[in-house]
């Protein structure tokens, strides 16, 4: 079969690999580049533990070649913490027990990214509407809501400093 | 009605006050590395030269294989070799069973002449790749003479029904009947008898990682590594070696972190054996992984699936006498554990009631469907939601009310003996039934209820107030067995404590594997109050099945008890040599000393004091300062056995105490139904859970919360649905619906602590969680919210189209 090489910058560092054009993006990431915490587990679009984020936006890293987004710059869960430093969302995940088997977490965890980066004002029925995309079979939800509540107000409030600071 | 002399109960324990760190929500010790996408799950393990295996599965639910051919397949590129049902069955032998008669139901890894369910393998490529070896499963060529399937149980025990194993005789792999106390005499002197006929389909744990296995055959020393999500009974996994046909000491099997398990990972042996033989065929580490399809129609984890005619012996004045209880259980093609399930079920058959006698029949049939094995629950659930149905419409019908009905007839002395002679340690039922009508604002929610009537609308309260027995024992697999005679089978836990020489500790665990349970929490947590450290210092090793010592792993919420228990063990052993070591460095009579905040001190005495740090650094070093019988280090394990279990009678009319330590919860959802869509949303939801003294109530709330999803999964949403042909036409997530966050109300969460007289402070299992409640509590949810119609579902899952179907009856009913 034939290979195409695709460049694609993840987490900030980019990188080319050749790919047969059937290689999904999930495969590339963790087979290719070694990052394994993309996750599948259902592999046919349904369950969202293999979401990650493309441009900003999630998307299904199943159902998704790799040379469908060529070029693209995508964020997965091993670019959230920064060092020895927990972005607030995996902190409060792991205060609230938002977690229990880990296994839909990276997924869950770039889907609360989307949601709060794109609405740092989301209540807490937006956020359970907004992580309805994504399956966890362990928590029941009550807790990742909690999670995913806590880090958006303390992400506002962290923002709110900085640019206070700022000005 | 005992026929024999029941041995004493383990001595009643008196509970530490002043807990520092059980009790305390903690942050999980295990998440860190999880939520940096670093598990180190199966999927995520690759090894130099590793190679992937894929299945070809069959398509027909019963055909006879009359030819594969492989030639095509094995020519593939990247392919290095095929391995088809029937050279499978000359490498490997059958795969460990504890079913009724595993030489007429004989299952293996891969099917050898016959197919018996859709889903099931016969032929495994090994390839370069997964992609490599998904393409040259589609050039295997297999040739099926379909025959008649069989998919109701029913109709599966009827005369004339097709055979699912011609070797078996019939497609009942098992009938008995169980009389326990004086059936007889409840069921005459009763005022009514109620009877019912209900159905629970089946569903099934369904994490979101698939079984897996990486499998690594070593020609020169003849032995076999597995690393598999699967792992548990390591004290059993000689069997797999029996399987793989080497000794039992060149196999070790090494757990990973799985993604989630339910019961759907216990003892899963096909994905480590076909990992394996592939292994010692192509002479590479081959990984196996499920993917989706596989594991819904192949896992041989599907749940409950039964039907239940049921009477119960009811007084006029509410009181319940007996049950009797009918069971046709609907096993699929295989029985691997047997009618475990019905033991299970027998242990806390009468609920929280005190009810004097239980009649038991069951029948295992065999269908053209994948296996039962366990989910969350493993039976008890089911026998949860039957016995409150039965006690619903004996309320309905004796015109009493919900909550009184069960109120009366709790069990309030204990240890308590029911029927089966399985003992209840503790409870506090109207402890609990207070507090949840409390939480759930229950009066509130019945004048709603009368408003919303009056505006045409349904809503429905479901209060159930049932048991979570924890910490099994082998017993309840064969009970059902008058031979062999076997003793009491030993269900071990063990636990190896080290402190190194800074003092620092190291928990080793074995066949406790991280099933997204909390066992490094919970010995952290354990630990840190045995020695006063911090939790979060306290490491953690998992151990693989090779030299391990005697382990059985998780299942029947046995986890934390167990390791509770060891620890304990283990702890005392540890701190009895460093007193020793202590009193020797400081002079002092070891009867002199006491463990303070850390370390051995002279009563008293604060500054006479050793810390465990002092000690263990003089202890590991400096052997040569203590007396000649002391060795270097400071190193023990305890291997704990189950606490309290006894010997069934030899005319089973008392099976023993096999799961002593017994939880209990009331929850009380509140539904409406929408008579026009036959949809049910929830409305509020409480649940009080007692299973004794709480470790970490956050991680307990977490199984309340988690088990109730997938509870209300069961009720509402999730079936395994098999046509009249035996196609199975819920294979992907987008049939086989998962409950989402739409779909699972915000809970509110009650603790009651009842400590178990019999186990370290006082703790109970409570890992099956909301599960065990759920499904019983949102069906009589919804009869509440349509008995003024008439309306009674007793089927599961109450799916829209059911529940339409029930209501147009009763209109038709009516106006019929
Ligand atoms: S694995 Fe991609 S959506 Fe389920
Ligand atoms: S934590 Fe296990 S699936 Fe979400």
């Amino acid at each position: 079969m034939d290979r195409h090489d695709v460049t694609l910058t993840v987490n900030g560092r980019t990188s080319t690999v050749s790919v047969e054009p059937r290689k999904l993006l999930v495969d590339v990431l963790r087979e290719d580049l070694g990052l394994t915490g993309t996750h599948v587990g259902c592999e046919h679009g349904v369950c969202g533990t293999c979401t990650v984020l493309r441009d900003g936006e999630s998307i299904r890293s199943c159902t998704t070649f790799a040379v469908q987004v060529d070029g693209a710059e995508i964020r997965t869960v091993e670019g959230l913490a920064k060092g020895a430093e927990l972005h607030p969302l995996q902190d409060e995940f792991w205060d609230k027990q938002g977690l229990q088997c880990g296994y839909c977490t990276p997924g869950m965890l770039m889907r609360a990214c989307e949601i709060i980066e794109g609405n740092p004002d989301v209540t807490h029925d937006q956020v359970r509407e907004g992580i309805a995309s994504n399956l966890c079979r362990c928590t029941g939800y009550q807790f990742i809501t909690e999670a995913v509540c806590a880090a958006a107000a303390r992400m506002k409030a962290d923002s709110a400093e900085t640019t206070g600071a700022q000005a | 009605m005992t026929t024999m002399d029941r041995p004493d109960a383990p001595p009643v324990r008196t509970h530490k006050e002043n807990r520092k760190w059980v009790g305390q929500s903690i942050r999980r010790v295990e998440d860190p590395k999880f939520l940096r996408g670093r598990g180190g799950y199966i999927g995520d393990m690759t090894v130099p030269g590793m190679l992937h295996a894929a299945v070809l599965r069959s398509p027909h639910a019963h055909a006879r294989i009359t030819g594969i051919d492989a030639a095509e397949a094995l020519a593939a590129p990247g392919v290095h070799a095929v391995i088809t049902g029937a050279q499978a069955a000359q490498l490997c032998d059958p795969l460990p069973d504890f079913g009724p008669d595993p030489a007429k139901h004989t299952w293996r890894c891969l099917a050898v002449d016959k197919v018996r369910y859709v889903g099931e393998g016969v032929a495994v490529v090994v390839a370069d790749s997964r992609y490599l070896a998904e393409d040259a499963l589609a050039l295997i060529d297999v040739e099926y003479e379909p025959l008649p399937a069989v998919v109701d149980p029913e109709r599966a025990l009827a005369d004339g029904a097709p055979l699912v194993h011609d070797d078996l005789g019939s497609n009942c792999a098992y009938e008995r009947t169980f009389d326990f106390g004086d059936v007889e005499r409840d069921f005459a002197e009763a005022d009514v008898i109620v009877t019912d006929r209900l159905r629970w389909h089946r569903s099934g744990g369904q994490p979101l990682e698939t079984v897996g296995a990486l499998a690594d055959f070593d020609h020169a020393t003849g032995e076999l590594t597995v690393h598999t999500n699967s792992l548990s009974f390591t004290s059993y996994l000689f069997m797999v070696a029996g399987t793989m046909k080497i000794p039992a000491n060149k196999l070790d099997i090494r757990p990973v972190p799985a993604g989630g398990s339910f019961g759907s990972k216990l003892f899963a042996t096909k994905p480590a054996v076909i990992a394996g033989m592939c292994s010692r065929e192509v002479g590479h580490p081959v990984q196996y992984l499920e993917d989706r399809v596989d594991n819904i129609s192949n896992c041989d984890h599907h749940g409950s699936d039964r039907v239940y005619d049921v009477r119960l012996a009811m007084m006029r004045d509410g009181t319940i006498r007996g049950i009797d209880i009918d069971t046709v259980e609907d096993y699929g093609a295989y029985i691997q554990f047997g009618v475990g399930h019905h033991g299970n079920a027998l242990a806390q058959v009468v609920g929280p009631y005190a009810m004097t006698s239980v009649r038991y029949r069951v029948r295992a049939a065999m269908t053209n469907k994948n296996q039962q094995g366990a989910y969350r629950g493993f039976g008890s659930e089911v026998n949860n939601w039957m016995l409150e149905q039965m006690v619903d419409k004996a309320a309905r019908e004796l015109d009493l009310d919900p909550v009184a009905i069960r109120r009366q007839n709790f069990i309030r002395e204990f240890p308590h003996f029911i029927p089966t002679g399985n003992v209840y340690d503790s409870g506090d039922y109207d402890g609990v039934l207070d507090k949840a009508l409390e939480l759930s604002d229950y009066k509130h929610w019945r004048a709603e209820q009368a408003k919303a009537r009056e505006e045409g609308r349904c809503i429905g309260i479901g209060l159930i107030t049932a048991q979570e027995r924890s910490v099994f024992s082998a017993t309840e697999f064969w009970f059902w067995f008058d031979e062999p005679g076997a003793p009491v089978t030993s269900m071990p836990e063990s636990v190896t404590l080290k402190v190194d020489a800074t003092g620092g500790i190291t928990a080793t665990l074995y066949s406790c594997a991280f099933w997204g349970n909390s066992p490094e929490t919970m010995v952290a947590q354990l630990v840190a109050e045995e020695f006063d450290c911090d939790p979060h210092d306290v490491a953690i090793v998992y151990q693989g099945s090779k030299n391990g010592l005697p382990a059985t792993g998780p299942g029947g919420s046995r986890t934390t008890v167990m390791l509770a228990g060891a620890v304990e063990g283990a702890t005392a052993k540890i701190k009895a040599k460093a007193l020793r070591a202590a009193a020797h460095l400081l002079e002092a009579n070891p009867d002199d000393m006491e463990w303070v905040d850390g370390g051995f001190q002279v009563k008293g005495v604060p500054e006479q004091r050793k810390s465990l740090a002092d000690i263990a650094v003089m202890l590991h070093l400096f052997k040569h300062s203590f007396p000649e019988d002391m060795e270097s280090g400071l190193e023990d394990s305890k291997v704990f056995d189950h606490p309290y279990t006894t010997m069934p009678s030899a005319d089973r009319k008392d099976l023993g105490v096999f799961y002593p330590f017994m939880g209990h919860a009331c929850h009380v959802p509140v539904v409406e139904v929408d008579l026009e869509t036959g949809s049910v949303s929830f409305l509020a939801y409480a649940a009080v859970h007692d299973c004794g003294t709480l470790v970490n109530p956050r991680s307990l709330a977490g199984h309340i919360v988690g088990g109730t999803a997938q509870g209300i999964g069961t009720a509402l949403y999730e079936e395994f649905v098999y046509d009249d042909d035996g196609q199975l036409l819920t294979s992907s997530y987008l049939d086989y619906l998962i409950p989402s966050a739409m779909e699972v109300p915000e809970l509110k969460i009650g603790h009651h602590e009842t400590p178990s007289p019999y186990t370290l402070h006082g703790i109970k299992g409570g890992g099956e969680g909301g599960r065990m409640m759920a499904p019983a509590a949102i069906n009589v949810a919804v009869n509440d919210a349509l008995a003024h119609l008439g309306v009674r579902v007793t089927e599961l899952p109450i799916t829209p189209d059911r529940l339409r179907a029930a209501i147009r009856a009763a209109k038709s009913r009516e106006s019929g």
